[in-house]
């Protein structure tokens, strides 16, 4: 199976771990993915001013994608829902995709409908198959926890996405944990938002937001929180730090990215999955690796 | 609150932007408040309360409020809600006029230019694309002119006419 990969604005400056990690576990379970250095912005950012220009925005990358005829594949939550949402508002509102069309024209594209949009994660779990992951698993994680973190735009809007998963009791990612042998964390905050969409307006209450997991999780002592969004780790492993010091708390929950567990399962080392570039690394678990 | 002061054209123009319609269908039973992630750690944040004041015609006090740019965006309203009136929609249709009425936020605002002036939203240039050739990950580029045409920006995130760079 082939894909166009959707890097997106932060993930291919600001989590090459994530990126990495996940390059390698696809081409393990035999996924080919296929890069194009014109897609950049999926458009969501200008929503809150502007939706005409986000869906605009939205639109080019449809139409290259159109062009490459292969699903888009996106490892940014918020990338992934923006431009399912998209697809399904140009596909039900033909005069929309005419309005976009006019626009697009002048940078010589054009948007039609019929592009399947994706997460990485759920590309894995619809293209492989969790049985199929897991019979591919030559490491055991069991003995270590995980805290899956789906964020919101991994689930929801659920009407546009490709319902893989209940948004009110989602399951997927804990499925992924578990394929590895290790345990996947329920929590009270399971389903909470981390906070990332308004950082730039309120960093203050986006901390409060992202404090209430990262305390509940220090207290349950994870191995890590797994997580499947940029922003999402922004929130928890960039601004960890800072939370602590505004909760006058202190915090050290290791974060990781779900792709570098399922590498480690899949037999990777922690170098070849970007494990060094962690800020709040598992210690405990990269001991274990390395004896 | 005179109900007579409220402007009752609000509530058409806010259902007249993409998204917006479903306002008219709320019941005010406030399950999306109770979803709200962000009402539970900013209890003056009620949705169910911006919906109110939109439907009573109370322009100035919701396109100026400061709590409209305090929405996650997550969308949990918009699963729980009984009504379908999708308020993470609504409330875009509602900050889109706010928008244009001159009421956003810096930071709201600073994903069009840094687009016209990068073609994303983090600047990639030799140190990004090393950094990635070390790891084996494959260049990224800026193409800004793409969205300086999209959103009819120059370069250096001005709009067009707004006077030499």
């Amino acid at each position: 199976m082939k894909a166009l990969m959707f890097l997106g604005c932060t993930v291919p400056v600001r989590n090459l771990n994530y990126e990495l990690s996940a390059r390698k576990v696809a081409a393990r379970l035999g996924l080919e993915l296929v890069d194009d250095p014109a897609l950049a912005c999926c458009g969501f950012p200008l929503k809150g001013t502007d939706q005409a220009a986000a869906l605009t925005v939205a639109a080019r990358a449809l139409a290259q994608a159109a062009e490459h005829g292969l699903p888009l594949v996106s490892l940014c939550s918020a990338c992934a829902a923006h431009l399912a949402e998209a697809e399904h508002r140009l596909k039900a509102d033909p005069e929309a995709a005419a309005a976009v069309n006019e626009r697009l024209a002048g940078v010589g594209l054009a948007y039609r409908p019929g592009v399947r949009v994706t997460h990485f994660m759920r590309f894995l779990l619809s293209e492989v198959g969790l049985e199929a992951i897991k019979a591919r698993m030559v490491r055991d994680l069991s003995g270590f926890t995980f805290a899956p973190h789906y964020g919101c735009h991994y689930l929801k809007p659920s009407e546009a996405l490709e319902g893989l998963d209940d948004p009110e009791d989602p399951q997927s990612l804990a499925r992924l944990i578990q394929a590895t042998g290790a345990r996947a964390l329920m929590h009270p905050s399971l389903k909470e938002c981390c906070g990332g969409g308004v950082l730039g307006v309120d960093e203050e209450l986006a901390g409060r937001m992202a404090g209430a997991k990262l305390k509940e999780l220090g207290a349950a002592q994870v191995t890590a929180l797994a997580l499947v969004c940029p922003f999402c780790n922004v929130m928890y492993e960039g601004q960890q730090k800072k939370i602590a010091k505004s909760l006058e708390t202190k915090l050290a929950v290791p974060v990781v990215y779900l792709t570098q567990v399922l590498g480690l399962g899949l037999g990777m080392s922690p170098e070849e999955l970007g494990l060094g570039l962690n800020r709040v690394k598992p210690k405990e678990l990269l001991q274990a690796m390395a004896g | 609150m005179r109900l007579n002061d409220g402007d009752p054209g609000f509530k058409h123009q806010v259902a007249a932007e993409p998204g917006g319609a479903g306002l008219k269908a709320c019941f005010a039973c406030a399950a999306c408040t109770a979803r709200c992630p962000v009402a539970g750690h900013l209890p003056e944040y009620d949705p169910r309360r911006i919906i109110r004041l939109t439907l009573l015609g109370r322009r100035e006090e919701v396109l100026a409020s400061p709590l409209i740019w305090r929405c996650s965006a997550c969308y949990s309203c918009a699963e729980v809600c009984p009504q379908q009136v999708r308020f993470t929609d609504v409330l875009t249709a509602i900050k889109n006029l706010a928008a244009r009425a001159g009421c956003a936020p810096p930071a709201a605002r600073a994903g069009a230019s840094l687009l016209a002036k990068h073609g994303r939203l983090l600047p990639v240039g030799e140190f990004e694309n090393e950094k990635r050739a070390k790891l084996g990950l494959p260049a990224v580029e800026e193409r800004p002119q793409d969205f300086q045409r999209l959103l009819g920006m120059a370069p250096e995130g001005r709009e067009p006419g707004e006077g030499p760079a």
